[in-house]
């Protein structure tokens, strides 16, 4: 009994800290300036649906190519020389310990048209090409910001892959193509997953990576959201529609994705 | 094959680190200039560390993250305690809401905070500073305390706390002898994730910061968007070191230890 | 673990010591430094030991901050008065006004430009000043008290005035200085090289007054109208910025911005391929001011800090620093001719009765129309194409979720036979 109520503080603070400001959020995306209910402002999120659109599109892009990017450097570390390992981890990891401000900053130092690119692009007759402001920009910045939260995952999963199967499969005659996309690969599937949510999710809400290699005109729907309580066209009612709909595009993605491994006991979670 | 995979970790290391490099590269340059480097110098951090601003903001940080993160520690801890002893709902009820500031967009949590914190403002007469950011960063913080004390109660053995009232302690004390260092473990890793947490996090301190107490994000977010100088790569350049130095002195902590890395 | 947290914390230590230490330490540059002389001292004193502090919100860039050679300010008021100063900053009025409004956050100076002060009295935002805690507005001058925007000065005291104009690289452009018009912005021949405001209401004056329209116009056609004009200027626009501008302008990232003179000034002492030119139609004319807002804690010692910032030599190192016009009679007497007369900072006052039209605070319809119209303009698509890509990309997405539960259903089925 007594031990129950060790975490009665912490019980209160989540209601008071995480489920009233929820319920706040609906309550300003449901109410116009003078707390009478309207539809209004959750139907004008329809209006943005090119921004909702284009942001879901970046960051699916994103995720996919960490997916792509990260698989393959997961598995080398996973199967790497177990002294190595954790050093190697480390300097994998180690980027993701700077502010991210600073990283993004970086790309922006190296994008512009007189960036370092474009000068060594010079040098042997290229360009100069257009690179910062782009959605390229964009989509660079997000992979190289997260690309660390899909590894992670997927290393974590695929490190504790018993050895004795994979050998099992050669045995029972499957080539190394096989014994990857017959065993590895369903085994890590909860990594991939988890991944793919944590790197999707941060993409598809970010407003400092398309301010600063978007060039404010390549909006996403947290620049949307950020307008509308901090920025230029303050109105926080919409706002709130806005994040409204975001978490509930954010929910149904994440049942999407607990479709693949709701079977699975043990979900990594983070 | 494993010529391949040598050239595959590589280039990705570069991909991670060149950005990095360039800007440490170019925190020397004599010239604002952020492409062609000219000559080196050491200005930029002498202007940095009369740069008053910074300094305030680098104290709030380490301030902010450091209170946040053993509030949350303890909180989060206490909160994992009594959530396992619950019934199977309530639990299932309280491990969901204390799932959502995880999941949910940094940026949604962060404008509902910033709601709840307006209306009580206008009703108590506060002001957005440092008590906001505080509480902000602690309702982000303590999920992942106790997401990482949780799973040690799962792998320890149910039977020793009664093992130890048995021998003869009393609860506290066979809470404070036995259970404790069996989750210690998930209590030092929640804190270390927390306040990693804290020390990085700009878009929630974004919404929920005030005229006073900026932290060190906002301060050089502000940066970027004005005359930008070699201070902020003079600042990038020392935090890498930082950083750097801290997992170096980490790893050989580790090495010394005899127990194994986990991550 | 421990000793991490050891080094932490010895790391901010240093951190914090060595900034107390190198604090006083003068970059001696071969100019001379400025000190201030204040006419009264003992008048500050009032607050002295008390351990106060005001927490201003300024524009970036927007205050002498100690190099150049000129005042710290904010350093000295602290000095003077014993008076701790929380500085920050913002980019746009509406920034400003959304912080004010919706932050919670309490400021005690603030400095909006004209039409955010007609609209921050009408909402009730703003506090009456003493001006028996000011007596230097004795040193604004004449023609920029008692304004429409705040008729009486009861709320207001002018801190800067200027005009917009048009930043430009001379060695990219090669049309002459007094050809230089507003319709350059919306030249093919420049597209990728623009720069363009990131707030709406300069934005929109821009492309109303090049349409012929008044630049407070609240007919709804004509805003819409401008509205039309930026979306069409949007695929030639490199990137939507404000301050940024200092930095992509000056390492040639772009060639063309329409900014605030006082910064093509500063601009233009540091870089000898810029170029500012006053468009030939019309501009807008501003003053921004100090103003105490309603949720200020410390309304006397912010009343201080404003009486500072009138002081000569203050307004003489604020004018110098950013380079924006003051108003400020004794402090204008103080500048070199060559500033006085270089044609930007000082428009003749033919220019500025003829061709320019200062910002009005618009009726709450027309702010939200034009607000609405700025996301809907910012957020417009680039191209078409990628409309229909995204429905689709959903459809997928519900497809191979669907297809899962199927699979997984049959897989179940298949488990208990």
């Amino acid at each position: 009994m007594k031990k129950k109520l060790i975490s009665a503080p912490y019980i209160v603070w989540m209601a008071v800290f995480i489920v009233v400001p929820l319920a706040m959020v609906a309550y300003f995306a449901f109410t116009d300036g003078d707390g009478h209910f309207t539809l209004d402002y959750i139907a004008n999120v329809a209006q943005y649906t090119n921004i909702f659109v284009r942001s879901i599109w970046l960051a699916a892009i994103a995720t996919v190519i960490c997916l792509v990017i990260a698989y393959p450097a997961a598995f080398i570390l996973a199967t790497m020389d177990k002294k190595h390992q954790s050093t190697m981890i480390m300097i994998v990891m180690l980027p993701m310990w700077m502010n991210f401000l600073l990283r993004t900053y970086a790309w922006m130092t190296l994008l512009g048209n007189n960036g370092i690119i474009n000068r060594a692009l010079g040098l042997i007759g290229l360009g100069p090409y257009k690179l910062l402001n782009t959605q390229g920009a964009v989509v660079l910045g997000m992979v190289y910001n997260y690309l660390p939260y899909m590894i992670l995952p997927l290393y974590s999963v695929i490190v504790k892959i018993d050895k004795m199967l994979l050998e099992a499969a050669q045995d029972l005659g499957a080539n190394s193509r096989k014994v990857m996309f017959k065993v590895v690969f369903p085994l890590s599937l909860p990594g991939v997953m988890s991944g793919i949510t944590m790197v999707f999710v941060p993409a598809i809400s970010t407003f400092i990576i398309s301010r600063m290699l978007g060039g404010g005109s390549n909006l996403l729907i947290g620049d949307l959201i950020e307008m509308q309580f901090l920025g230029n066209s303050y109105n926080p009612n919409l706002g709130a529609g806005i994040s409204l709909v975001l978490m509930v595009i954010v929910l149904l993605i994440m049942t999407i994705m607990n479709q693949f491994d709701s079977d699975d006991e043990d979900r990594v979670l983070i | 094959m494993k010529k391949i995979s040598k050239i595959y970790m590589l280039l990705l290391l570069l991909f991670f680190y060149l950005p990095i490099f360039v800007l440490i590269v170019f925190s020397f340059n004599t010239t604002k200039s952020r492409s062609v480097f000219e000559g080196f110098t050491f200005d930029w951090y002498v202007k940095l560390f009369h740069n008053e601003l910074i300094l305030t903001s680098f104290r709030n940080t380490i301030i902010i993250s450091l209170l946040a993160s053993v509030l949350s520690t303890i909180l989060g801890t206490a909160a994992a305690i009594g959530i396992r002893n619950m019934k199977k709902f309530p639990k299932a009820l309280a491990l969901n809401v204390n799932n959502i500031p995880i999941i949910n967009p940094e940026i949604v949590t962060g404008v509902s905070l910033m709601l709840l914190f307006v209306f009580f403002a206008a009703r108590m007469s506060f002001s957005f500073g440092f008590g906001t950011l505080l509480i902000a960063h602690i309702t982000f913080d303590v999920p992942y305390v106790v997401l990482n004390v949780m799973p040690k109660f799962r792998q320890m053995n149910p039977n020793i706390y009664e093992a130890a009232q048995d021998l003869g302690c009393n609860s506290v004390q066979a809470f404070f002898k036995v259970v404790l260092p069996e989750i210690m473990p998930g209590i030092v890793s929640g804190f270390l994730m927390s306040f990693t947490f804290s020390l990085d996090d700009f878009v929630i301190s974004y919404f929920t910061s005030g005229a006073t107490s900026q932290t060190l994000p906002i301060t050089i977010y502000s940066m970027t968007r004005r005359k930008v100088s070699p201070e902020i790569n003079a600042l990038s350049t020392i935090i890498f070191a930082v950083v750097v130095a801290v997992l170096l002195l980490k790893n050989i902590i580790d090495k010394k230890g005899e127990k194994e890395m986990t991550i | 673990m421990k000793k991490i947290l050891y080094f932490l914390v010895l790391t901010s230590l240093v951190f914090s010591m060595s900034g107390c230490h190198l604090q006083h330490i003068n970059e001696d540059e071969d100019e001379e430094e400025q000190t201030l002389t204040v006419e009264n001292p003992e008048f500050y004193n009032r607050f002295q030991g008390k351990g106060i502090s005001i927490n201003v919100y300024n524009w970036g860039e927007y205050i002498s901050d100690g190099s150049d050679g000129l005042l710290d300010v904010n350093a000295e008021f602290t000095k003077l008065t014993g008076i701790q100063v929380n500085y920050t900053t913002y980019a746009t009025n509406e920034e400003l006004y959304a912080k004010l409004k919706g932050g919670g956050a309490s400021y005690d100076i603030i400095i909006p430009s004209e039409y955010m002060i007609s609209r921050m009295i009408k909402e009730d935002m703003l506090q009456k000043l003493d001006f028996n805690n000011i007596p230097n507005f004795k040193y604004i001058m004449d023609k920029f008290k008692d304004k429409d925007y705040d008729r009486g000065n009861r709320y207001s005291v002018p801190y800067t005035w200027g005009t917009v104009g048009i930043i430009y690289d001379n060695t990219a452009i090669d049309v002459p200085e007094d050809e230089i018009d507003w319709d350059i912005l919306w030249d093919e021949k420049y597209a990728d090289s623009i720069l363009m405001f990131d707030n709406p209401r300069d934005a929109f004056a821009i492309a109303e007054t090049l349409l012929g329209y008044s630049m407070n116009t609240e007919n709804p056609k004509e805003i819409k109208a401008a509205a039309e004009k930026l979306k069409e200027q949007k695929p030639l626009v490199q990137s939507y910025v404000m301050d940024e501008i200092f930095d992509k302008m000056g390492a040639g990232e772009a060639v063309l911005a329409p900014y605030y003179a006082g910064d093509a000034v500063t601009l233009m002492d540091e870089y000898d391929h810029i170029s500012f030119a006053v468009p030939k139609s019309r501009t807008n004319l501003f003053f921004d001011s100090l103003c105490i807002p309603k949720s200020a804690q410390n309304k006397e010692a912010a009343e201080l800090y404003i009486n500072f910032m009138c002081e000569p030599d203050v307004a003489y190192a604020t004018t110098s620093y950013i380079g924006y016009s003051t108003p400020n009679e004794a402090a204008f007497e103080m500048l070199d001719d060559e500033i006085k007369e270089n044609g930007i900072s000082y428009l003749d006052d033919e220019y500025l009765k003829n061709h320019t039209t200062v910002f009005v605070n618009m009726s709450d319809d027309a702010n939200r129309l034009m607000q609405d119209l700025w996301t809907e303009m910012k957020s417009a698509q680039d191209n078409e194409k990628n409309k229909w890509v995204v429905p689709i990309f959903m459809l997928s997405c519900v497809l191979l979720s669907i297809l899962i539960l199927i699979r997984r259903a049959m897989k179940k089925k298949k488990d208990i036979f």
